[in-house]
């Protein structure tokens, strides 16, 4: 094989020197001449009727911008997979901090007295604030039945296998919301004129799709929309949606300002206004052999999904699709839902949907463990996916995927025998408990099933008048290393340095749509669409007789440069076509639903003190099979940040609600990890490369996000001598838990 | 109220403006003087995105009413590199992949430098206690410790 | 950043007697401010009530640490960093460099005040255990003079205190008593840094024989104000550490604290945990007397 030059190595930060530097310039540090700053008039209740707007004294209303529902010349909508998303609410509103009225002013301290000026009377409805009461059906809040979408997957005849088992264990799993917590809040800026239309440019990780909302919201052409993604301070999902709603807004602003419109959101209003991750509830039955084999699985997953639909049924679809687990399920049905509550729409984050269902099945494998007396690595020895098998949805796995092996490899660098052993002996005896867990788990890379076919990405290389070449496509840098993976792609495969490719801006009049900067799939498939227009460009000019059989950079840029000076441009467009073989029902929800699973063992080591009831994470090792490793520096970032992220979701990350409203909308209240709170990390990577993949690359972005929590639950419950089934996990659920008679955490019947 | 006037040294320059004494240094930073590196991350103290150096001290910026700051010397983002050549600590950033989204990086580097003035051969617990005001999302941290490492290994004497 | 500076004034007299005169001139008109890690939170929050700021940052008589045979006395408007790096707080009075260490982060650290985490008078802040447990005093002074009360009368109720509309709290007197003494200091937080106390607990205490010679503990973030437990260690002078006496000090502490609820923490769990915590800090305290 090949030994490449770039791909492979740890090549640095594309943007990395201004970064360093302090000289990346996110949107709040442009400003242009003539600028009016945007804010937000917010619903105070979770839902109600808009009786009144009053517009208070001591304001001089005249010399600001204002604009209602009534003012958007298009739809009022935010136009995402449903049309359901108001962009200003009109008559009603469905959750706390709805947007109802915007005002722009040039006075940015006038403009939060305005904000506060503005009375809105509001006749109070009922409202519901949790899946049991959205399920109960007694107060409709959207649709017939506060069901926003339902899947089900079966495979086999799970109703025949209760029957044959030795055990049927059942269990409930729960998961909190998660805030993004990216430290850069939502920001744009939006200007328009008649001549040229709208621009915004923002932070933000899919500019196509805020042009696509904005289009529905302007009801301008599309040419006449421009969407800048600027230098972004993290997304993790939360700007996947959520641009389009603050884009439309300053947009609107602008629109009717005929001046820019600057909306940049402080933490709180960033906080308790944008969207979270789905809380949801699993409830798995499953019946084993005394052998612990898994005969059948019966999986009841539901989501929260807040007020209205946005990308709860992608959500959704991603968490049903992961609720097996990497096991093999002779029978299976997982019904889902995702149902309404009265809070801010919940939103795209890392994982989408297979944190919450994994969590669960990982949770839920260490009862089983537990139940039927095998030791849990045991367990998942005896059920692991390998080459041959099916998963839930059907799919046949085509690659060597040895999980026992990646399992072996965790438990080794963990030295789990020994120490679970240790813990065992000395926990008794000890304040401080010691515990040991481990999760395994999968993830799918790119969109589901049909989706990557419907999305229909184009990414190009060109080179310019200069001879620069460049990669265009609309995937977007957030920190997770697109501009330098895709670079790398590109120097590797039309043999010149790194540095002598740059990437353009993700601006929708340069760049073709490559597709949402989401599941995981820049990498694997705008990589690999990179990796083809690359050869495009290499073929191009061999075939013009500019480059020969082998050449220097130099070389390389002056044919380039010499073709554009000849022909007057030099492009090669890539689109994406899918691999063969590959077969989704949308009906059945069966098939292939995903192109490559990247596979991976966590194993998490805790104390918990006793006197306290707090949880350290001590030790991490993560364990995973990749496809293959792009730039070393950047993957081995990504897991350990995902880790973090995890450990975040598990033991400190609550959202408090008060009535559909986030009451710790502040950093000192809302508690992600620090430096002193993060255990050492191993990482680890195993590959098997893929063909689908750009240079045999799978995604890795989420991954990291499903394995830290029930890997630490599973822990806690080793150390605690007792199972905790619900994150976030804080020291007050475990005091309670610990102080009361222990009630059996799954029930078994022989 | 009226503005007052007020001077400080900023990055080795001397600067004056006349200001509400009210008026955040993280504001007068980025609006004034057009030092846009410093970033607001929380405006409540926590993140650490906004710190500089007051007098060789590591303090948030957004805490600060620019009266407070009247006289002293402010070390921000941008005067850490001399000139053309990074900083040990920003060059360690860069190799170990310390910065991902970079929004953090600013005031990580700062509170690097700061730690390491201190500590030019830290521990990993001083490591560790040296940023633990500096939150991140992106890294996890570990990226972090390691370019502090690598970045007493290559000495920082300014 | 919800708050209009224009609307602020902000004065900076240039020595304490400057700002002593002002505060006797027109007292409760002015919000005195140093390091500002709390009124600036406010402030950008749009929160803070005050529009008249007294800066006490410059003021160099607020900053003298003194030490003496008998005493060390820490000037108001010294820093949580300043407290960590001073070596006669390190040996004599070393929870306060624990404390210290505990509140916010290093940032924070290096402009928080030990005055102003007094006189803020959030029950849950960290330096007030330990200066309950130390015997702190409390130099307080005015355009008229000073004077001196034990910390333990300082606070009246939540976040009510004794200071008078005209006055500062000038320094902090740590008398130089518990050398070889037994001391424990725990916190405990959402996480290990920049952490709101849910409970804090601080203690000095000796034994002679086994008996409990003297024992002084004070507790944070479990009442409206912070706590010397005095009727629990009532109950521990004179007599041995054993299972039953340190089980009647736990019911002492039980009615002696009274938790609330609040975003932080509830009160199953305040009052579990500062339970927990005494208990740990009385086996220490008698494993202490074994280890000689």
């Amino acid at each position: 094989m090949q030994k490449e030059r770039i791909v492979g190595t740890s090549a640095l930060r594309k943007e990395g020197i201004a970064k360093v530097r302090g000289a990346a310039r996110y949107i709040d540090d442009t400003s242009f001449p003539d600028m009016l700053f945007g804010a937000t008039v917010r619903s105070t209740v979770p839902r109600g009727r808009i009786l009144d707007i009053q517009l208070g004294d001591g304001i001089p209303w005249d010399e600001f911008v204002i604009v209602s529902a009534e003012d958007i010349p298009g739809e009022n909508t935010i136009a995402l997979i449903n049309r359901d998303w108001p962009c200003l609410a009109e008559k009603f509103v469905n959750h706390p901090e709805e947007p109802i009225l915007l005002l722009a002013h040039s006075d940015r301290h006038l403009l939060t007295k305005a904000v506060a000026a503005v009375h809105i009377e509001y006749e109070v409805m009922p409202s519901i604030h949790s899946i049991e009461a959205s399920e109960k059906g007694d107060v409709v809040v959207w649709g017939d039945d506060n069901v926003f979408k339902k899947f089900q997957i079966e495979k086999g005849n799970v109703d025949l296998t209760w029957a044959d088992a030795d055990f049927i264990i059942e269990g409930e799993y729960t998961t909190g919301a998660q805030e993004h917590l990216y430290i850069e809040n939502n920001g744009v800026i939006a200007s328009f004129t008649p001549g040229e239309g709208l621009t915004v440019w923002g932070s933000m990780q899919c500019p196509f799709y805020v042009h696509k909302s904005l289009l529905a919201v302007s009801a301008l052409p599309e040419d006449k929309v421009r969407i800048i993604q600027v230098e972004t301070g993290g997304a993790f999902g939360g700007k996947e949606d959520y641009p389009s709603m603050i884009g439309a807004h300053a947009a609107l602003l602008a629109m009717k300002a005929q001046r820019p419109v600057k909306i940049v959101y402080d933490r709180m209003e960033d906080m308790v206004a944008t969207t979270k991750r789905h809380p949801s509830r699993t409830r798995i039955r499953t019946a084993v052999t005394k052998e612990g084999r898994l005969l059948g699985g019966d999986i009841e997953f539901t989501l929260d999904g807040g007020a209205y639909s946005t990308l709860s049924q992608t959500v959704l679809s991603r968490g049903t699709i992961h609720a097996g687990g990497p096991y093999f399920w002779p029978n299976i049905r997982v019904r889902s839902k995702a149902l309404a509550t009265n809070c801010p729409p919940h939103g795209a984050f890392r994982g989408f949907g297979a944190p919450q269902s994994l969590f669960a099945m990982e949770r839920h494998m260490d009862c089983v463990a537990n139940a039927i007396g095998l030791p849990p690595e045991e367990l998942r020895r005896r059920n692991f996916l390998r080459r041959g098998l099916t998963t839930a949805t059907g799919q046949e796995i085509r690659e060597d995927v040895d999980l026992n092996h990646l399992l072996s490899q965790a438990l080794k660098l963990s030295d789990y025998d020994s120490k679970r052993e240790r813990f065992e002996r000395e926990n008794p005896t000890t304040k401080k408990k010691k515990g040991i867990g481990l999760a395994a788990f999968l993830h799918g890379s790119g969109f589901t099933g049909s989706g990557e076919r419907y999305l229909n990405s184009v990414a190009a290389v060109d080179a310019t008048p200069e001879g620069g070449l460049r990669v265009l496509v609309s995937s977007t840098e957030f920190g997770q290393g697109t501009n330098t993976i895709l670079c790398q792609i590109a120097a590797e495969t039309l043999g010149i340095d790194y540095d002598a490719v740059e990437i353009a801006p993700p601006d929708t009049h340069i760049v073709p749509n490559s597709g949402p900067t989401v599941a995981s799939r820049t990498t694997m498939i705008v990589g690999k669409l990179v990796h083809s227009a690359a050869l495009g460009i290499k073929q191009t000019l061999q075939a013009s007789g500019l480059l020969g059989e082998a050449w220097t950079t130099e070389q390389f840029c002056a044919a380039a440069k010499a073709h554009v000076a000849k022909y007057g441009s030099l492009r090669s467009d890539s689109r994406y076509e899918a691999p063969p073989n590959v077969y989704w029902d949308d009906e059945k929800y069966s098939g292939d639903a995903y192109p490559a699973f990247a596979w991976a063992v966590y194993v998490a080591e805790v104390t918990l003190d006793t006197v306290s009831y707090s949880v350290t994470v001590d030790n991490f090792v993560a364990v995973q099979e990749v496809g293959r490793v792009l730039n070393p520096v950047l993957a081995t970032g990504q897991i350990e940040g995902g880790i973090a992220q995890g450990i975040g979701y598990a033991l400190y990350e609550k959202v408090q609600w008060q009535n559909g409203r986030m009451a710790n909308g502040q950093m000192t209240n809302y508690i992600i990890p620090t430096s002193q709170d993060i255990p050492p990390m191993q990482v680890h990577f195993e590959e098997l490369p893929v063909a689908s993949g750009a240079y045999g690359a799978k995604g890795i972005g989420e991954l990291p996000m499903d394995g830290p929590a029930p890997a630490i639950l599973n822990a806690v419950s080793f150390a605690a001598g007792k199972g905790f089934n619900s994150i976030p996990l804080m020291p007050e659920d475990i005091c309670d838990s610990l102080l009361v008679k222990p009630i059996p955490e799954e029930a078994v019947v022989a | 109220m009226s503005r007052d006037s007020f001077s400080l040294r900023i990055n080795g320059e001397y600067r004056k403006l006349e200001a509400y004494p009210m008026e955040r240094l993280l504001d007068v930073l980025r609006e004034r003087f057009g030092l846009t590196g410093t970033k607001e991350g929380c405006g409540e103290g926590e993140c650490g995105a906004c710190s500089v150096l007051i007098n060789g001290e590591l303090v948030n910026s957004c805490l600060v009413p620019i009266a407070q700051a009247n006289g002293t010397e402010i070390v921000t983002i941008e005067g850490v590199a001399d000139g053309e050549e990074l900083h040990p600590a920003q060059k360690a950033f860069l190799q170990c992949g310390g910065a991902q989204c970079g929004m953090c990086t600013p005031g990580m580097i700062v509170a690097t430098v700061h730690l390491l003035e201190k500590h030019p051969k830290p521990t990993i617990e001083q490591i560790r206690e040296g940023l633990n005001g500096n939150l991140c999302r992106c890294t996890g941290y570990m990226r972090i410790f390691e370019a502090v490492e690598k970045a007493a290994s290559l000495g920082t004497s300014r | 950043m919800r708050s209009n500076p224009a609307e602020y004034e902000f004065v900076s007299p240039s020595n304490l007697a400057g700002a002593l005169d002002l505060l006797h001139r027109e007292p409760g008109a002015w919000q005195p401010v140093a390091g500002g890690t709390e009124i600036m939170v406010q402030y950008s929050a749009g929160r803070l009530g005050a529009r008249r700021l007294l800066n006490l940052w410059n003021l160099r008589e607020l900053k003298e640490i003194v030490e003496s045979n008998d005493s060390l006395r820490i000037g108001g408007g010294c820093t949580f960093t300043q407290l960590r790096e001073r070596s006669a707080v390190q040996n004599h009075f070393p929870l306060l460099v624990t404390a210290a260490a505990w509140t916010g982060g290093i940032a924070n650290q290096n402009r928080a005040t030990i005055a102003g985490n007094i006189v803020n008078a959030s029950p849950a802040a960290d330096s007030p255990p330990v200066l309950l447990a130390y015997e702190a005093e409390l130099e307080l002074i005015s355009a008229t003079g000073t004077r001196r009360i034990p910390y333990s009368d300082f606070h009246l109720s939540y976040k009510k205190t004794v200071l008078q509309p005209n006055e500062l709290l000038l320094a902090i007197h740590l008398p130089k008593r518990f050398a070889g003494w037994f001391s424990y200091a725990q916190k405990t937080g959402a996480r290990n840094a920049q952490a709101i106390s849910k409970v804090c607990i601080a203690g000095v205490g000796k034994l002679r024989g086994n008996r409990v010679k003297a024992l002084n503990i004070g507790i944070g973030a479990v009442a409206p104000t912070p706590l010397r437990l005095r009727k629990t260690e009532q109950i521990l002078l004179g007599s041995p550490l054993t299972q039953k006496t340190m089980s009647e000090a736990v019911q002492a502490l039980e009615s002696e604290i009274s938790p609330i609820e609040d975003i932080r923490s509830s009160v199953a769990y305040r009052r579990q945990v500062a339970a927990n915590l005494l208990e740990d800090l009385l086996s220490s305290f008698s494993a202490s007397e074994q280890a000689g």
